[in-house]
């Protein structure tokens, strides 16, 4: 293109073309959607070199940050500098202040349905959510059944995931419930952007991210089972070699929260929690466990677990201590079981859900998964119960022998499965080797739920940085974006 | 708010490693500083830098000779060398990661950027070119490192447990350095007396060792303010030991430890360690000990010392109560 030829002309983007799918950035040829119009315009000021160079600057800075992920199974040197691309991607108030309702709105059902499940079951007595659905999920705990935890909330920290469709209208892909990470290399994104392009704020109004966190100590402190004292809280991280080990240590820096391994702690004769301190035992109030619930405690769970606190069950189940996640909040993070969550708003809330699911098939029903293996060649068949993009099968792109062997899978496990169509994920443009061009995304904003709610305005964007590729995961090639949610006069 | 005893030991650690990484960076320059100053017949031997750490087995079994290549590499880029910068840079940054809640982030990033400075030019700093200024940047980085703890943290545990990790690691590395200096280790022995007792006229080398020897520990410029008379022996052992006031002496690093230690909880055993420590510094007569006792038999029982300073430290917080 031209303007990569020339050492002086500066960027156009006369020639980005998104191909027919919705970009977050430039609507039409060369024409700036309004949120965006401001970073549009900067862009343009600049040249091709200007921007490497500020793409290499922000390169720098995130090492220097030391903002890491881990990823699984390397040698000695186990974290990789965080991928992230200098372009933030714009979503205008107003689009914004939908999508919030829509994730508010969505979590308290979720949370009415968890405690509804752990108790009544009225949902399923009235064949809404089919029974055997829930009872044989992977996801339920039985340890869990009669246990209220404060404010009737099981999951209190959720990451959702949105796509939005080629008309530009954001879809839930999927909500996580149990673990959901991201949340700090959203913040740290946007310290990222405030250093290498600080001229680029001053023309927008866009709304701050970073009470993120202060928001989140409130919330974990307000489930704190003894009144009248600062409470305790802690971080409880599986160790260093987590993926999310870096967040893990932000969040309790942030905090100003103790990050504690399951070594540190111990359950007394009394039931409590306690740190083992220089001081001797410190009792431990609220515990933001970043731990898979089968880990959380050999006595009741997975008896091989050393990442976990032998009795920790007990002593959340007599009210000791809070944990948040609560255990057995899983059961509503189901690829199955999302298919109903616009019905679970319809029969807790009496409302329409404001956010669309994506169309999902069942596999475990029967009809649909007769349709999915007929089409394996135009969906995307999921596992139900698996994150970070792990195995599924991107049919469109699929060898046969990879089809064939997925069909013989889900015929061996239908209930394991769900189907979707090839979502068509809007793009952004992206910082390349010699240009910049659209690559694909999608959004994680986080919401937290105690006696009310917060939603992260904008939230991580994720970059699959391969052309074309719609694999967003950092795991898999993912990179990253700051996010604005610009409010436009 | 109480400390997990897990984190205390991994923030004095990351203290150790810091001042390791400062230590070993000084020693280097020093040592090449030395050798510019002494003419040919003098000429100074690259394998005695290896026994300041005593690491003389280790390194026999990897490196032909000891020449300036292989010193200087085992002490900058030698992974199998445990105490190597790129390996003390290595495990500072680990323990910097795993107590990041610990520390201002600004320390944390100051880590960070000695880590990729140190990685991405360690290699040049081979050749005696590109040396001097690698390590000034090595130790300008610790230093910025100090100050920023010095500044911006507060006064609490892991304060306390950062600068425990620091002075140790120092008076250790305060005491290898006059073994160094008085055990031989040099070509020309020193500090030989005549019959009379008096001190020999010291050749102009010996002098030069001196002035380098305060000098790797920056320590030239408060001893002249200290001692004005010629740099002897007696004299630059006794103040590197026994001085109160400068930061890098023995004396003082034991005194700031045992001020560390009494600021922590349940600290009884660890503090009498420390008082004892102290007390065998001050009642060393260096006089004596240059002359018959033997200035390295003294330090050995310091180094034992330092280890049993240790062992009272992780028995008192850092093995798991309850």
């Amino acid at each position: 293109m031209n303007h990569a030829k020339s050492e002086v002309m500066k960027f156009s983007w006369q020639n980005y073309d998104s191909h027919g799918f919705y970009d977050e950035l430039i609507a039409a040829r060369g024409t700036a959607r309004a949120a965006g119009s401001a970073v549009a315009k900067h862009i343009r000021s600049l040249t091709m070199d200007e921007i490497r160079e500020r793409q290499r600057a922000a390169e720098l800075a995130v090492k220097t940050m030391g903002i890491t992920f881990t990823v699984y199974s390397e040698g000695t040197n186990i974290d990789r500098a965080w991928p992230y691309d200098i372009i933030p991607r714009t979503i205008s108030g107003s689009d914004w202040d939908r999508v919030e309702a829509g994730l508010v709105q969505r979590l308290t059902a979720l949370n009415l349905f968890i405690d509804d499940v752990y108790h009544e079951q009225r949902i399923l007595r009235d064949g809404v959510v089919p029974r055997e659905l829930i009872v044989e999920s992977g996801n339920f705990r039985a340890a869990c059944v009669g246990m209220r935890p404060k404010h009737g909330v099981w999951a209190h920290i959720c990451g959702t995931d949105l796509i939005r469709d080629r008309d530009g209208t954001f879809y839930v892909l999927e909500d996580n419930l149990r673990v959901p990470s991201g949340v700090s290399y959203m913040l740290e994104n946007r310290k990222v952007t405030k250093r290498v392009f600080p001229e680029l704020f001053a023309a927008d109004n866009m709304r701050p991210i970073g009470e993120y966190t202060s928001h989140l100590f409130a919330m974990l402190a307000s489930l704190s089972p003894r009144d009248g004292q600062r409470p305790v809280v802690v971080v409880l991280t599986p160790g260093i070699y987590n993926s999310a080990y870096f967040e893990h240590s932000y969040l309790a820096q942030q905090m100003g929260a103790e990050l504690v391994e399951g070594g540190d702690l111990f359950v007394g004769a009394d039931d409590c929690v306690y740190m083992r301190t220089i001081a001797g035992p410190a009792q431990v109030d609220v515990i933001y466990r970043r731990i898979d619930d089968l880990f959380l405690d050999p006595e009741v769970f997975n008896p091989d677990s050393t990442l976990g606190v032998p009795g920790l069950m007990r002593a959340w189940l007599r009210g000791k201590v809070a944990l948040a996640n609560a255990p057995g909040a899983g059961v509503a993070d189901d690829k199955a079981v999302y298919t109903y969550v616009p019905d679970m708003i319809r029969y807790y809330l009496d409302e329409d859900a404001i956010l669309p699911n994506v169309e999902t098939y069942r596999c475990g029903e029967k009809e649909p998964c007769a349709f999915v293996l007929q089409h394996l060649d135009k969906l995307v068949v999921k596992p139900v119960n698996e994150s970070g993009g792990y195995g599924m099968l991107i049919g469109p792109t699929a060898s046969a022998d990879e089809r064939h062997a997925f069909a013989r899978l889900v015929r061996a496990q239908p209930r394991n499965y769900v189907a979707q169509p090839l979502i068509s994920l809007s793009t952004c443009p992206t910082v390349c080797d010699n240009d910049i061009e659209p690559r694909h995304l999608d959004l994680r904003p986080f919401i937290l739920q105690g006696a009310q709610h917060y939603v992260t305005p904008g939230g991580l964007t994720r970059v699959a940085l391969k052309k074309g590729s719609f694999v967003v995961n950092s795991s898999q090639g993912g990179g990253s974006k700051d996010t604005w949610i610009v409010d436009c006069p | 708010m109480s400390m997990l005893s897990r984190v205390a030991e991994r923030v004095y650690w990351l203290g150790r490693y810091l001042e390791r990484i400062e230590n070993t960076a000084r020693l280097v320059s020093v040592y090449g500083n030395v050798l510019l100053d002494l003419p040919s017949p003098a000429k100074l031997r690259w394998e005695s830098l290896i026994a300041i750490t005593g690491s003389g087995e280790d390194f026999a079994t990897r490196y032909a000779q000891a020449d300036e290549h292989n010193v200087v590499r085992f002490y900058l880029t030698d992974r199998d060398n445990p105490a190597s910068i790129v390996n003390s840079a290595d495990n500072a940054r680990e323990n910097a990661r795993t107590v990041r809640e610990m520390v201002p982030s600004s320390i944390w990033e100051g880590i960070n950027d000695l880590h990729i400075y140190l990685h991405d030019n360690v290699e040049a700093a081979l050749a005696r070119r590109g040396r001097d200024a690698f390590l000034s940047r090595v130790i300008e980085s610790c230093q910025f490192l100090v100050g920023c703890m010095a500044g911006s943290m507060s006064r609490d545990a892991a304060y306390h447990f950062l600068r425990a990790g620091r002075y140790l690691e120092r008076a250790d590395m305060t005491s290898r350095i006059v073994d160094v200096g008085t055990a031989n280790v040099f070509p020309w022995g020193s500090a030989e007396r005549d019959e009379t007792g008096a001190a020999r006229e010291l050749d102009p080398y010996e002098s030069i060792l001196w002035m380098n020897v305060l000098r790797s520990l920056n320590a030239l410029q408060m001893y002249r303010r200290q001692v004005p008379e010629r740099i002897s022996a007696e004299e630059v052992v006794a103040f590197l030991l026994q001085d109160e006031n400068f930061p890098r002496a023995v004396a003082n690093c034991l005194q700031a430890l045992q001020s560390c230690l009494g600021h922590l909880p349940r600290n009884d055993a660890a503090v009498d360690t420390a008082t004892a420590a102290i007390g065998h510094v001050a009642q060393a007569n260096v006089a004596a000990l240059l002359q018959e006792e033997g200035v390295h038999d003294f330090i050995d029982r310091m180094q034992i010392e330092f280890n049993a300073l240790h062992a009272v430290i992780s028995a008192s917080w850092f093995e798991p109560q309850a």
